[in-house]
């Protein structure tokens, strides 16, 4: 089993997600837990990416959509049936349904990278549009206004399931965060490890090659961007009732951006890397917001292009590559 | 009958408007095959370049068909120079790195000139249409559009730079090795791309105006038509240009501005569902 002969990263993982769970919330206030779950739900979504991009090869600019749409549905459903158990298992479906529809335009004729990220960035752009047109009390699903620019205000948050006085408050909303983190990069890991996994890598490594052994590319690179746009769905359900809001700015070229930069900066093609990247990135852009020194599209936009034309490899990898050469030769780390 | 004029007019409007911004990306990824996603932020500082000059009190012409044009084309230089060619054709990190870039520009002209918008009266005045009145820079909007994209035709067909920049597009190595140096060919046709975009930014500033976060209405649009155009990139983009335009306006007549934007998007990815490489990947090969 690949996942598991990998044991330096496979224990990294586990030990950084044991404090996650275990000491974080013991050892902070609850203030820094709830800025820190943000940083969590983000890097669920950069994961959703890292899987799509790094291992399917499918450079989506979509995730934003699918992640936006997520947070939609499940605002609009848990305002109207006041219970989140269900409105959750939507913030997934509805995404993963559109992402589905999507790649069947996408996949079922070859088209390029270019046409294929042109085409994702259509559609957070479409739902950038139609829903900041939502404004006025016509625009309505149920009992949830739309609101336009203005977003969905006072979500109300997720609850124990089946019963709606029992609420997650902070502490509990960060822990929960952290084991769903915890879930979807275990449950990628695996995935990549079963011969599904297999197949996805050898089409992104070549995939005439992997379409004359037999394998069908096309359901699989569905499968893949399906299961992609379902993570981050995932992720837009929690991002709404962290902030108990959701507006259009979800669907902004800007935050399409900085997903893309997360991954980046970890590293293209590793998991841990999207997460270490999304971390890192957020953190410095907080502070930079907090600190007010310059504008954040300047700063991400050329640390953007000093990293595609100095360090395309991102973080992970090159640490990869720095152990492997402290390490004695003739072992594989990976 | 006036309603017909106007609507006409409207049309013919629409689909100029989206053919002046996809020119100069035609020329840069129809051509060239360079991904630049920070194309609507060259519309914007050429969109800026005209609105500070002129609001300097250069002359409005001169502000609009030269600066404009030339300090795109110096950015365009630029970019090509210390970015473009550096990535040598890897298509990802193209696409990435113009990304990085068109952030950069939006900061930056945010930080300098701030969120605000700045803009231009439209020249001209306006006209009488039964009982419609009519903005006479809709036709100058239109018939620089048709100048355009005839002088870019006749440059490209009839010129020896032009037959260069072709055979160079059509075969790289074997041009070079006819002794054509295309590494330059290709850096000036970046530039001539460039300044289209600047042009462009600046002929539609008084109706649009300008502000950092402009170029995002422009790009997405843009690189639908060229792509949508297909392989060959002139003909292409101005035929998609119309299919959008029309399609796009009328949706907007029929029901809000907003519809037509998405229409627009809709109709473009299912499209490109029929027709995955383009009008032209299938009809008009011939053309340029």
């Amino acid at each position: 089993m690949n996942w598991l002969r990998d044991r330096t990263g496979l224990l990294g993982a586990g030990v950084a997600g044991a404090v996650l769970i275990a000491v974080v919330p013991a050892a902070t206030e609850v203030y820094v837990q709830f800025e820190l779950t943000l940083f969590l739900i983000f890097a669920i979504l950069a994961l959703s990416l890292a899987w799509v991009w790094g291992f399917g090869g499918i450079l989506s600019f979509g995730q934003s959509a699918f992640f936006g749409l997520g947070a939609y549905t499940f605002a609009v459903a848990v305002i109207n049936l006041g219970e989140s158990t269900l409105p959750i298992l939507l913030g997934v479906l509805v995404p993963a349904l559109l992402a589905g529809l999507l790649g069947y335009f996408l996949f079922w004729r070859r088209i390029s990278d270019v046409y294929l990220a042109v085409i994702t960035l259509a559609v957070s752009l479409i739902f950038y549009y139609l829903i900041g047109a939502s404004a006025g009390s016509q625009y309505r699903i149920g009992a949830a206004l739309l609101g336009g620019y203005n977003g969905i205000p006072s979500v109300p948050p997720i609850n124990v399931p089946g019963a709606p006085e029992q609420p997650l408050v902070y502490g509990d909303l960060y822990i929960l965060t952290a084991i769903v983190l915890a879930i979807v990069y275990g449950g990628l890991r695996w995935l990549l490890a079963t011969d599904f996994g297999r197949v996805v890598v050898a089409i992104r490594e070549n995939e005439e090659r992997a379409q004359l052994l037999g394998y069908d590319v096309r359901m699989r690179k569905l499968a893949v961007f399906v299961i992609g746009g379902g993570i981050a769905g995932l992720a837009g359900v929690l991002f709404a009732a962290w902030g108990a809001y959701v507006s259009p700015n979800v669907f902004s070229m800007t935050f399409t951006a900085q997903i893309i930069v997360w991954v980046l900066v970890g590293g293209l093609g590793t998991l841990s890397g999207a997460v270490i990247g999304c971390v890192l990135v957020q953190a410095v852009m907080t502070w930079l917001g907090e600190a007010k020194l310059a504008d954040t599209n300047l700063v991400l936009g050329a640390g953007f292009v000093l990293l595609v034309l100095f360090a395309r490899r991102g973080l992970v990898p090159g640490l990869r590559d720095l152990l492997a050469r402290i390490r004695p030769p003739g072992r594989d780390p990976r | 009958m006036d309603l017909a004029l106007v609507v006409g007019l409207h049309l013919l409007h629409a689909i100029a408007s989206l053919a002046l911004i996809s020119v100069g990306l035609a020329v840069i990824f129809g051509m060239l095959r360079v991904i630049n996603f920070a194309h609507g932020e060259f519309l914007m500082v050429g969109g800026y370049a005209f609105v500070l000059s002129a609001g300097a009190g250069v002359n409005l012409w001169l502000a609009m068909l030269v600066i404009a044009p030339a300090v795109v084309g110096m950015l365009g230089y630029l970019v090509e120079r210390l970015v473009i060619r550096q990535l040598r054709g890897d298509v990802i990190a193209t696409i990435l790195a113009t990304w990085g870039l068109s952030l950069f520009l939006v900061g930056l002209a945010a930080t300098v000139l701030g969120y605000h918008q700045q803009g231009v009266a439209p020249p001209f005045g306006t006209i009488q249409i039964g009982s419609y009145t009519i903005g006479i820079y809709t036709f100058f909007v239109i018939g620089v559009t048709i100048l355009v994209i005839l002088a870019l035709f006749a440059w490209l067909r009839w010129s020896r730079a032009g037959l260069l920049v072709r055979g160079t597009m059509q075969d790289g190595e074997l041009a070079a090795g006819l002794g054509a140096d295309t590494v330059r060919i290709r850096s000036a046709t970046f530039v001539l791309g460039s300044a289209l975009s600047g042009l462009a930014g600046a002929v539609l500033a008084p109706l649009a105006g300008v502000l950092p976060e402009i170029g995002a209405t422009y790009v997405v649009k843009a690189f639908i038509t060229v792509i949508s155009g297909g392989a060959t990139a002139l003909t292409g983009t101005t035929l998609a240009a119309a299919l959008f335009g029309l399609t796009s306006q009328a949706a907007a007549f029929v029901s809000r501005p907003v519809v037509g934007e998405v229409a627009l998007l809709v109709v473009a990815i299912a499209l490109l569902r029929v027709l995955p490489t383009g009008i032209t990947g299938r009809y008009f090969r011939k053309a340029l």
